[in-house]
């Protein structure tokens, strides 16, 4: 295991923000705290490539931006290629010596419609060309800034505008794509999982996917008050919820190597701390409808995903 | 014969943001604001690393919270872990 990388925060904490107030997301938003932490974790010039999405639109309504760093929006579906792009310019301008860094780091932010959907064939590209950047997928399992969408990372038994919980069907009727195992099929060299409340964890694992060679891919769970339905100050909450549960393990695959961290790996060390999956889904309004007797089934069957998801990590991570 | 049309080098290349959001102050859409207690606050910084408004603020010594942007989200009370900010009605 490599040396672990430390963050000073009451030294980070004095710089300028690198993602400024004054945004417009929801009060309570978690994609800011991911945005914000993946930009405290770098220490080179950084480029940010933004997919169309709440982060987008909300921190960028003309005539203002949040960003203190070189920002780009290009379309929704090809903030992957939009970053070859910017890799591919960099490369030549280089070569010409007209280039003054002597790296850049190059960071996508997507949401999961931009990711699971609508920008998955740029973003398998992208890895498939070995390109130099870090993509962060922050996950609110729908497409919100439309309204509350069901997208490919959508959970089973949720709620969603266009998954309406009701006499024809209780929510979403399809699972969670996987999409993080998708990127490690690519067998890039970095690819891990994060959420915002365990921020340690979070920012070592952007600084790494940082300094590897060819594409890193980091899946952030992205708990949205407005569209899972709790309170706004129950963010943080809720991510050490679907970490607790094994709904969302912290995992990273490196050169080819799996490893649980933080608290999940704690859980695999003392099975005893996981908590049933009801734990995380009963704080969300989205989930309200499968505690009615006739939906208790769906939570046994997403208890059952998750237990099958988890027992495979815990093999590959050579812990069973 | 009238105005030249602009050829398209000469178009800016796209819609370029050219204000900083600090512009725009976000803290009347707050219903309750963070009140720190200084006493109690033990300076771990953690309300600095959750707040997703960039609204509590470390000068070195303390922590202050930036009332022109914080929402009154919250979080910054709940995740303290020595119950130094209470959240009060505006
Ligand atoms: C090609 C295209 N289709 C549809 C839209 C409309 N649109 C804007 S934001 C958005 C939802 C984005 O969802 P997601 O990627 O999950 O990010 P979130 O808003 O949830 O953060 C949609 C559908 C668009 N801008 N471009
Ligand atoms: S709708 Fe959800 S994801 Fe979008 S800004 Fe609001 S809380 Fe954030
Ligand atoms: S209430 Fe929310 S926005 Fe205001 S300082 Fe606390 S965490 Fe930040």
């Amino acid at each position: 295991m490599s040396g672990k990388i430390v963050f000073n925060i009451r030294e980070l904490a004095k710089r300028p923000p690198k993602l400024l107030p004054g945004h417009r997301l929801c009060a309570g938003c978690a994609a800011p705290i991911i945005a914000k932490l993946a930009l405290l974790a770098t220490d080179r010039p950084t480029i940010v490539v933004n997919a169309t999405g709440c982060l987008e639109v909300a921190t960028t309504i003309f005539p203002y931006t949040s960003w203190n760093v070189p920002w780009i929006h290009n379309a929704f579906e090809n903030a992957a290629s939009t970053a070859s792009g910017i890799e591919a310019v960099i490369k030549a301008l280089k070569k010409k010596g007209k280039y003054k860094y002597e790296n850049v780091d190059i960071i996508v932010f997507a949401g999961d419609g931009g990711t699971y959907d609508i920008g998955l064939q740029s973003l398998s590209g992208a890895l498939e060309r070995g390109h130099d950047f870090l993509y962060i997928l922050y996950d609110n399992e729908a497409y919100m800034n439309t309204g509350i969408q069901r997208s490919g990372g959508t959970p089973l038994g949720a709620w969603t505008t266009t998954s309406p919980a009701g006499r024809v069907i209780p929510g979403k009727t399809q699972h969670k794509k996987p999409i993080a195992d998708i990127a490690v099929a690519h067998r890039i060299p970095y690819v891990a999982t994060a959420t915002p409340a365990h921020w340690m964890d979070f920012m070592r694992k952007v600084r790494k996917g940082l300094d590897v060679n060819g594409p890193a891919f980091i899946h952030a769970l992205s708990p949205c008050d407005r569209g899972w339905r709790f309170d706004t100050s129950e963010t943080i909450e809720v991510c050490k919820l679907a970490v607790d549960t094994c709904y969302f393990p912290l995992w990273e695959f490196e050169n080819g190597e799996w490893r649980l961290t933080d608290r999940s790996l704690a859980i695999a060390r003392n099975p005893r701390l996981k908590k049933p999956v009801e734990e995380f889904l009963k704080v969300q309004g989205r989930f309200k409808h499968l505690f009615k007797p006739e939906n208790r089934h769906l939570i046994e069957e997403i208890q059952r995903h998750v237990d099958a998801i988890w027992e495979d990590l815990l093999e590959r991570t050579g812990i069973k | 014969m009238g105005e030249t049309l602009r050829s398209w080098k000469e178009l800016p290349l796209s819609a370029l943001p050219f204000k900083l959001s600090t512009e725009f102050k976000t803290g009347d859409w707050r219903t309750f604001r963070p009140v720190v207690d200084q006493e109690k606050c033990t300076r771990c910084l953690l309300c600095w690393v959750y707040c997703p408004d960039m609204s509590i603020v470390w000068d070195g010594q303390r922590i202050s919270v930036n009332y022109d942007y914080c929402k009154g989200c919250g979080i910054c009370a709940r995740e303290c872990p020595v119950k130094a900010i209470e959240m009060v009605k505006e």
